[in-house]
């Protein structure tokens, strides 16, 4: 199905594969991302996955002149058109594959497997067994989407978001993620982890990136 | 070159929020991190070419109460935005014109007279470590700025030497013109992706509606309070990515302006966005203002913004001419 372009504001563009979390769709955004991020298009400042969209950031001011009549959005759809008529191998790339340790004894880990009726060690194997994928960043830096998690684990966000610690690994939904940063948040805490996953003097600042296949292994090392 | 990094300010009284902010980190929301930068990026702009600087040098943000400033060393200053009725010394300095402090002047706001946001451009910049290709303050994962945080007490900012040296102390004789354009007091909007979830009533209510700005609002966001705007249609959305501007419809029935602390994504309905050249108007409204919103075509939007680069790249080029000018006389 061809994805739906529109306009984010004045200054962006978003290429929608349709309003669903699914594998195939995100393999197909993040071959779009990447291929983009080797070759930048023109006026492009950055562009931005997310589970089944692609947007991009574009420079109006240095469109202005480029652009002879009709909007700088037009145009731009034109290339985006353009580009999107090129194929991609799609699902064909090698993903960094990255293993955290995780020390699973969060405030929450009790809560989860009784509102379930598993035992706690249940739980345990049963988000040690994931294989996941981190469908896109957002909510905070370094914040990874990362699915799919058992169903059985299905767990909804908390009514009232709590502090959580950064380090804390978490579910909801059909997601996991850790915290990067002290943060307010309405996940379940069933771990945390040393990992550090932001370090803004860093030049790459996140540990996570879009399409990295994530492992956790069970550790009795935390400091925090 | 060696440049030599002087004092420029110590902070005698911390104000309410005070910043270092640029333009924003751009070029990493794919990690998620939010590009922060000045709320009312276009008077910062006007700041920095009143004292030659690039216009996307980094200056100060400041909220009301804000910090009381002691100078420790001569330099060129200028302040736009909100008028908070700025005193050197005790003696009021206008907005919009270039001023040069002495060492151990004093620099106070008095009374927030209009605006919300006042910015200060030094000339030469600030001194602040560049993390991520920007000097702004990201608040919400403490880095960028100055140690990643509001300014406090006893806080010394540096910068290095410039070459004002020949400028005489005080007020200097010019100003510039803030207005770009002749429009209404109207935020502009363009319509967003979900638009047409609201009904043709709705998308009205939204235009002739007085809204008030929410005291809820900060850095990150802007609510506006006023009759809710309920949809019929409640379709989860999956997140994406959102801009600065994006206004959002929260589940119960608020918008909300995304400004410039936003998250990367969300996952709440886009009704509309605020255009790039009117996100200056909306930033120096304060909570309890009202604003009312006008419905304009992209191409509207982006030629309001182009027009308003080009007029500060011009009014850039002129007090350069005029500083230089002075430097040459004296």
């Amino acid at each position: 199905m061809a994805p739906v372009l529109f306009p984010l504001g004045d200054s962006a563009i978003t290429i929608d594969y349709g309003n669903i979390i699914d594998e195939a769709i995100n393999d197909k955004v993040l071959a779009r991302f990447h291929d983009l991020q080797k070759h930048p298009l023109p006026g492009m400042i950055e562009a931005i996955p997310a589970y089944s969209s692609l947007t991009i950031v574009y420079d109006l001011f240095k469109l202005r002149s480029l652009v002879k009549q009709g909007s700088i959005y037009a145009w731009f759809a034109e290339q985006v058109k353009d580009w999107l008529g090129q194929d991609l191998a799609i699902g064909k790339e090698t993903f960094r594959s990255i293993r955290i340790p995780v020390c699973y004894d969060g405030p929450d880990l009790i809560s989860v497997a009784e509102q379930k009726g598993i035992s706690p060690e249940e739980v345990i194997r049963l988000h040690l067994e994931g294989r996941y994928r981190v469908y896109m960043l957002g909510f905070l830096p370094g914040f990874a989407y990362m699915g799919k998690l058992s169903p059985k684990l299905f767990m909804p966000r908390k009514k009232q978001p709590e502090n959580m610690l950064a380090g804390s690994v978490a579910i909801a939904g059909d997601q996991t993620g850790i915290y990067p940063l002290n943060s307010p948040g309405g996940w379940w805490v069933i771990g945390r982890t040393d990992v550090q996953l932001f370090d803004a003097s860093s030049y790459e600042p996140c540990l996570l990136r879009p399409g990295d296949r994530i492992e956790f292994y069970s550790s009795t090392q935390c400091s925090l | 070159m060696n440049r030599v990094l002087h004092n420029r300010f110590t902070i005698e009284k911390a104000g309410l929020l005070d910043t270092i902010q640029d333009l924003g980190r751009y070029g990493q929301q794919r990690s998620g991190i939010n590009p922060c930068g000045a709320m009312d990026g276009y008077a910062l702009q006007l700041a920095n070419a009143l004292v030659g600087n690039l216009l996307e040098e980094a200056g100060l943000e400041l909220h009301f109460p804000a910090s009381v400033f002691r100078a420790e060393h001569s330099m060129l200053i200028a302040l736009a935005g909100a008028d908070m009725d700025a005193r050197l010394n005790g003696e009021p300095i206008p907005l919009l014109h270039p001023v040069k402090l002495k060492k151990n002047d004093l620099l106070q706001f008095a009374a927030l007279r209009s605006g919300y946001r006042c910015y200060m451009a030094i000339e030469g910049g600030l001194y602040v470590s560049e993390e991520g290709y920007s000097s702004s303050t990201n608040l919400k994962a403490g880095y960028g700025g100055h140690e990643g945080r509001a300014l406090k007490k006893a806080d010394v900012l540096k910068a290095y030497e410039s070459t004002d040296a020949f400028l005489p102390s005080g007020v200097l004789p010019w100003t510039v013109d803030p207005v770009f354009e002749t429009t209404t007091d109207h935020v502009r909007i363009i319509p967003g992706h979900e638009w047409e979830r609201l009904s043709s009533q709705q998308q009205q209510d939204l235009l002739q509606q007085n809204f008030i700005i929410d005291k809820r609002s900060d850095r990150m966001g802007c609510r506006l309070a006023g009759d809710p705007l309920i949809l019929s249609k409640s379709e989860e959305l999956v997140s994406s990515a959102v801009n600065f501007g994006t206004i959002q419809l929260l589940p119960d029935g608020s918008p909300i302006v995304l400004m410039a602390d936003h998250q990367t994504t969300g996952g709440y309905p886009r009704i509309a966005h605020v255009i790039k050249a009117d996100l200056s108007k909306l930033a120096q409204k304060k909570p309890g203002d009202p604003v009312r919103f006008k419905l304009v075509t992209q191409e509207e939007a982006e030629s309001s913004f182009i027009r308003q680069q080009e007029y500060l790249l011009q009014l850039s080029k002129v007090c350069r001419l005029k500083l230089s000018h002075l430097d040459h006389k004296l």
